[in-house]
């Protein structure tokens, strides 16, 4: 058993790569570094304080006090050099300029400012005697999975399967190619299957670690949980982690170079990066463009990952999504055999 | 029985014909060694008779099997041990994980202390393959080739680049493996190594083989054993026909650095030289005598150098 082809191919992978702590890092640490960070900046604050600014001139002090009872508003007084500056990067939300009329100036693209054009205005028309028409009454509630961070692990997770993806078979395959070992592997009776078998079986034992790394780590540090259940989250892991391992063997089975296959794999990942839904909802692009980005496997995969963690979709609702990671991987694969080369 | 035979081999690479209708017999059980340049062809065609490089014409049989692909190409993989000129082996394994893997692809093999014995790599089972010195490295190579107990071993080059006391030492592992019935065919461009360890030699030249014969007889085909080489610090140097008539000399090399002369008779010759060059009145810089080698009979043949060629 233990001396089977299979087994020492798979066990000579596992050793190159835990023996490269470079890679070790870019697998595991990673993407726990880049949780961490993301999830410290984007940590839900609620709307919090908003600094506004007031002009200083004739009227300030009593705008001022006016502002100074609203909840949520900090305020400073500035010159109009200085409050111009403020205004422009960004460090106050929206420049009140006493007077008749009063005037708001700040940047509308902004959600902050317009929040604060809201807030501001009904802090003063209050301290002018307005009162409200309807009684309201609000009810505070916060639902699990709507932060930031409950968006972004699912996302990282994904783009972490499709990196270790590409880059674990590639990588090796390549070498092998650059340093004539697959060559010497073809002048032995090694089955060809075998040598690309042994990649997926590398990739499987390695991929529960880094899977387990990662949503252990927003579990611990964010509270980060999982809605549906484990058992579809490591079945569509394990698909996704495949479906990547065929890319990585279509991006790797003609380059005769390092430098040829690194330059193919950010070809193929760069846009997967950035369309994909990684870091923030795809639905941003135009519509046009909507049918391309949800035919990336990224896209499905982080689709089909955040259904079952977010939303706790069973996997029977998850065909399409499945289906198009499934389908890359296949397709890429087939491909891959047909055109690879084998020294 | 031959263990190789190949018949009108042609490989074309663009423009270059780099196998010109190479003829090939091999003996079981006898080392053959491929003796030539850089350029020569010989990579191309040891790598033909591997099954790794498929030639543009000719027929190849190994060990009385074809690479027709498939079964039979599997079945021929198992009987042979192969090294290649330029594998460079996984640096993060281990000598052992190495050996062992090579070991898990064939169906009998020696086991990992074996085959460790054979190449004298005991003490290194442990370390990484990125520590090993070239010598190592190469005999590593070597255990990886030996480890399916191979009835045929090819060597492109095995010993390239190695100090001499590696290359002793591999010269050793060869020897042995020769001693316990294995046949070789090796590549090389050290006539030295050639001479050592190989029963016949072919030596080769742009694709082709141009002489083929034991090392021995090779050498005495020049008709001398002998060669002298000298070069003059000034005065005219006598012309090739005055050279050519010296008693014991039956040939005349001339280089611009300095000429060579293959001689029947050490004893004769020289002082005919001297005599002839003290007639001109012209002084050397260089005397030197050695016994013949194929280098000789490579220069000879082709008028170049085996190093330069």
């Amino acid at each position: 058993m233990r001396d089977h082809p299979l087994v020492q191919l798979t066990l000579a992978r596992m050793r190159e790569f835990y023996r490269e702590p470079e890679a070790i890092f870019w697998v595991f640490g990673f993407p726990i570094v880049l949780a961490f960070a993301l999830g410290i900046a984007f940590r839900n604050r609620g709307p919090g304080e908003l600094r506004i600014a007031v002009l200083r001139q004739t009227g300030d002090s009593a705008l001022v006090a006016a502002l100074g009872h609203a909840p949520g508003l900090t305020v400073t007084v500035l010159d109009s050099a200085a409050a111009r500056l403020e205004l422009r990067t960004g460090r106050v939300a929206l420049l009140v300029i006493p007077g008749e009329p009063l005037v708001y100036r700040y940047d509308s693209t902004r959600t902050e400012s317009r929040l604060a054009r809201l807030q501001v205005d009904d802090a003063v028309q209050r301290a002018r005697g307005r009162a409200d028409a309807v009684r309201v009454e609000d009810e505070r509630v916060t639902e699990p999975g709507a932060r930031y961070i409950d968006f972004l692990i699912p996302g990282l997770l994904g783009m972490n399967l499709m990196g270790s993806g590409l880059w674990g078979v590639g990588f090796s395959v390549v070498q092998a190619r650059t340093k004539r070992l697959l060559k010497r592997y073809m002048a032995t009776p090694m089955r060809r299957s075998h040598y690309l078998l042994s990649f997926v079986l590398s990739r499987l034992v390695f991929l529960f670690l880094e899977v387990a790394a990662l949503v252990g780590f927003a579990w611990w540090m964010f509270d980060v949980g999982v809605r549906g259940s484990f058992g579809a989250v490591a079945f569509i892991t394990v698909l996704g982690a495949l479906s990547f391992n065929g890319l990585g063997m279509l991006v790797a089975s003609r380059a005769r170079t390092i430098e040829a296959v690194s330059g193919l794999m950010n070809l193929v990942m760069l846009p997967m990066w950035i369309l994909s839904g990684t870091f923030f909802s795809y639905a941003r692009f135009p519509d046009t463009m909507q049918p391309f980005v949800r035919a990336l496997p990224l896209t499905a995969l982080n689709d089909a990952l955040r259904a079952v963690m977010i939303d706790g979709s069973p996997l029977m609702r998850l065909g399409t999504p499945l289906a198009i990671v499934t389908a890359w991987g296949c397709a890429s694969f087939v491909v891959a055999l047909g055109i690879f080369r084998w020294r | 029985m031959s263990a190789i035979r190949c018949t009108g081999l042609v490989k074309r690479y663009g423009d270059v014909l780099a196998v010109a209708g190479l003829e090939l017999a091999v003996t079981a059980g006898e080392c053959f060694g491929l003796l030539g340049p850089n350029g020569a062809g010989k990579t191309t065609t040891i790598e033909i008779l591997e099954g790794l490089t498929p030639p543009d014409a000719g027929d190849v049989e190994i060990l009385g099997l074809r690479w027709t692909g498939g079964a039979e190409t599997r079945a021929l993989r198992e009987r042979l041990g192969i090294q290649l000129q330029d594998t460079q082996l996984a640096d993060k394994l281990t000598v052992e994980e190495t050996v062992r893997l090579f070991r898990s692809f064939y169906r009998s093999s020696h086991t990992v202390d074996e085959v460790l014995a054979l190449v004298e790599l005991e003490e290194k089972r442990g370390a990484w393959v990125g520590k090993l010195s070239g010598g190592q490295k190469q005999r590593l190579a070597v255990a990886c080739a030996l480890v399916s107990r191979p009835e045929l071993l090819f060597l492109d080059e095995p010993t390239t680049g190695l100090d001499p006391q590696s290359r002793r030492q591999l010269w050793d592992v060869i020897g042995r493996f020769r001693a316990g019935g294995g046949t070789i065919l090796l590549t090389t461009h050290y006539m030295e190594e050639a001479e050592r360890l190989c029963d016949r030699v072919a030596i080769m030249d742009h694709g082709k083989i141009i002489a083929l014969d034991t090392p021995r007889a090779l050498i005495a085909s020049l008709g001398a054993e002998h060669v002298v080489e000298f070069a003059l610090a000034d005065g005219a140097a006598p012309s090739v026909d005055e050279l050519a008539a010296l008693p014991g000399v039956r040939a005349v090399r001339p280089a611009p650095d300095r000429t060579a002369l293959t001689v029947a008779e050490v004893h004769r010759a020289v002082p005919a030289l001297l005599a002839l060059l003290e007639r001109r009145g012209a002084a050397l810089s260089l005397l030197a005598t050695h016994h013949a080698t194929l280098e000789d009979v490579f220069v000879t043949l082709t008028g170049r150098q085996l190093r330069d060629a």
